[in-house]
């Protein structure tokens, strides 16, 4: 079990060892968002800029403008929030090269509570023109995707979570932005991304009895939106879930019921967090509290798949 | 000695009458910008680019070794394409295109549209990070160039200004130097009256920054401090506090803050130009 943040800290130092061209900043949460690995090995790429998140953002815009690839991380909450006009107009506007890795998404922050829970970043990032997002749903996607960012020209914003996540993918899975099915089902297919790609898997298990065979897909790219292969996925199928640690509006399950209803309508049920703030809990408890634990999508499924 | 220096000065005056004008004409044609805060800053732009301060070649406008000039009061931006177009990185003739559809001249710089813009700006109080950023990166790859950033005085009171400010100097940022253009207007009113910057001085030494002020109408002035500026060693951001004319050069835009975002009329617009020719600059 490894929480994405800490893979990303890990692949940022490889990719700080092979390439002196990527720097790292961070807003005073370096242990938390684990940029301190970075940091330690190479103290002079690396910019604490304090807690100051809309700086944080400028100061990334003005080293990509020097030539440099920057990797700004804080909570997401913060960068996404805090300093949504800069990542608009500073970063994105111009399509700079500012890659933003925040930690802390979702509701599985914990104890922290409502005030550090981000159930909104993707939406908030997937709004701006030229903004790529990407959610990774274990270890091996984030490092994927640290490593893709880098080739990329261009702005990018990676969701990371804090709590730990078995490793899901195969070592050698390769992040490309296409969707990919993890297990091949019937009549019933579930879209998840990030975390919740774990959650539906022990969902799929405790379906078994039932013979409910779902297909399960991890959509890890949701800007651009891979449309075309939604569609295909989904027209195989009869019944569309969606699952995400995140808003019902304006998440994945928005950008994959308005893809269908465009061009291939047909039922999208959403897992999510119904529109409610966060809450100061475990984890765990948290997951279960807001139906997103591997027992509430079983139920749901059951429920609303079978109907 | 002497004689070059008068005909320097004779050549950074007429430089200013180009662009004031280039101004008046690229606003009134778009009949919409910001006249007054571009014109309050002609002088520290003329100094900037034509006061043999900042090194760039407008033939190659991403030359690594440049100077970078960043306009943080992005809404001057008649005053930065008249400049850079003056500096020969565009053709003059496409500044009447000012502000429509199609047009590189947006209404706020584009990076993306024209040589020479450094940075999109116009969102106030952005410009000073990315500029952090910038010298944080020259420094880092061991180039001696410096950054510019024009600041207008009423974007100091956003927040992420002072954020900056910390930054620079905690980075000993001695390759970043600020002007704040302090013409004193902002939209709604005298910034003293909104939300007073006094004592503006105070606050920026108070941050870790040299500070200097001047007469930001005055080459006499602005050349030689701007050229220190750009010599330092001390570890220290630099800011200049020029004290300007909003609408400077244009009797009856001087000191209206009607002039911050209003374009004259065709009378008007006449009137200005013969007002300009006159401009008393020290």
């Amino acid at each position: 079990m490894k929480a994405t943040r800490e893979a990303y800290g890990e692949a940022l130092l490889e990719l700080g060892r092979s390439n002196d061209k990527v720097v790292a900043l961070d807003a005073d949460l370096s242990k938390s968002t684990k940029t301190s690995l970075f940091a330690k090995e190479f103290p002079e790429r690396f910019f604490n800029v304090g807690i100051a998140e809309q700086n944080l953002i400028g100061v990334a815009a003005g080293l990509s403008l020097a030539g440099f690839v920057p990797y700004a991380s804080t909570f997401a909450i913060f960068a996404t929030g805090r300093a949504w006009e800069q990542i608009r107009n500073t970063v994105a506007y111009p399509s700079l090269n500012v890659k933003i890795c925040a930690s802390h998404a979702g509701i599985t922050v914990g104890e922290d509570g409502a005030s550090h829970q981000s159930i909104e970043d993707i939406a908030l990032m997937s709004v701006i023109p030229n903004m790529t997002v990407l959610v990774p749903a274990d270890s091996i996607e984030t490092k994927s995707m640290v490593n893709w960012a880098y080739q990329y020209n261009g702005p990018v914003y990676i969701r990371l979570g804090r709590m730990g996540v078995p490793d899901i993918l195969s070592e050698n899975y390769n992040f490309d932005t296409k969707p990919f099915v993890l297990k091949k089902g019937k009549r019933i297919v579930i879209f998840a991304t990030g975390i919740m790609l774990w959650k539906c898997l022990e969902a799929i298990e405790l379906l078994k009895p039932y013979n409910v065979e779902p297909t399960l897909v991890n959509v890890s790219c949701i800007k651009p939106f891979p449309e075309e292969s939604i569609i295909e996925i989904a027209k195989e199928h009869e019944i569309v879930f969606t699952a995400e640690e995140h808003n019902v509006i304006n998440g994945l399950g928005s950008m994959i019921s308005s893809t269908l209803s465009r061009n291939y309508p047909m039922k999208v049920y959403f897992i999510g967090i119904d529109d409610r703030f966060g809450t100061s809990g475990k984890p765990n408890d948290l997951l279960s509290y807001y139906g997103l634990d591997a027992n509430s999508i079983k139920e749901k499924l059951l429920l609303l798949g079978l109907k | 000695m002497k004689g070059e220096w008068i005909l320097d000065d004779l050549l950074l005056r007429e430089r200013a009458v180009n662009i004031r004008e280039s101004i008046i004409e690229m606003i009134t044609a778009a009949k919409s910008g910001h006249p007054g805060g571009s014109l309050s800053s002609v002088e520290i732009m003329v100094s900037l680019f034509f006061g043999g301060v900042m090194s760039y070649d407008p033939k190659n406008p991403q030359l690594e070794s440049r100077d970078r000039f960043f306009l943080s009061k992005g809404h001057a931006a008649p005053v930065l394409y008249s400049t850079l177009a003056e500096a020969g990185y565009f053709d003059k003739s496409g500044l009447n295109t000012l502000r429509q559809l199609n047009s590189p001249f947006q209404g706020h710089p584009d990076m993306r549209k024209l040589p020479g813009i450094e940075a999109s700006t116009g969102s106030l109080g952005q410009g000073l990070s990315i500029s952090v950023g910038c010298a944080l990166g020259l420094r880092l790859k061991g180039l001696n160039s410096h950054v510019f950033t024009l600041l207008g005085d009423g974007e100091l009171e956003e927040g992420q200004i002072w954020e900056a400010a910390m930054a620079a100097s905690h980075f000993k940022l001695d390759n970043l130097t600020a002007i704040v253009d302090r013409n004193r207007l902002q939209i709604d009113g005298f910034t003293e009256e909104i939300m007073s910057l006094e004592p503006l001085t105070d606050k920026w030494r108070a941050f870790g920054w040299n500070v200097l002020e001047l007469n930001g109408h005055s080459f006499d002035e602005l050349i030689p401090a701007l050229k220190k500026a750009k010599k330092r060693g001390d570890k220290k951001p630099q800011v200049i506090i020029a004290h300007t004319i909003k609408g400077k050069g244009v009797s009856f835009m001087e000191n209206v803050c009607d002039f911050h975002g209003k374009a004259p009329s065709e009378e008007q617009a006449k009137i200005a130009y013969s007002e300009i020719k006159e401009c008393d600059v020290q």
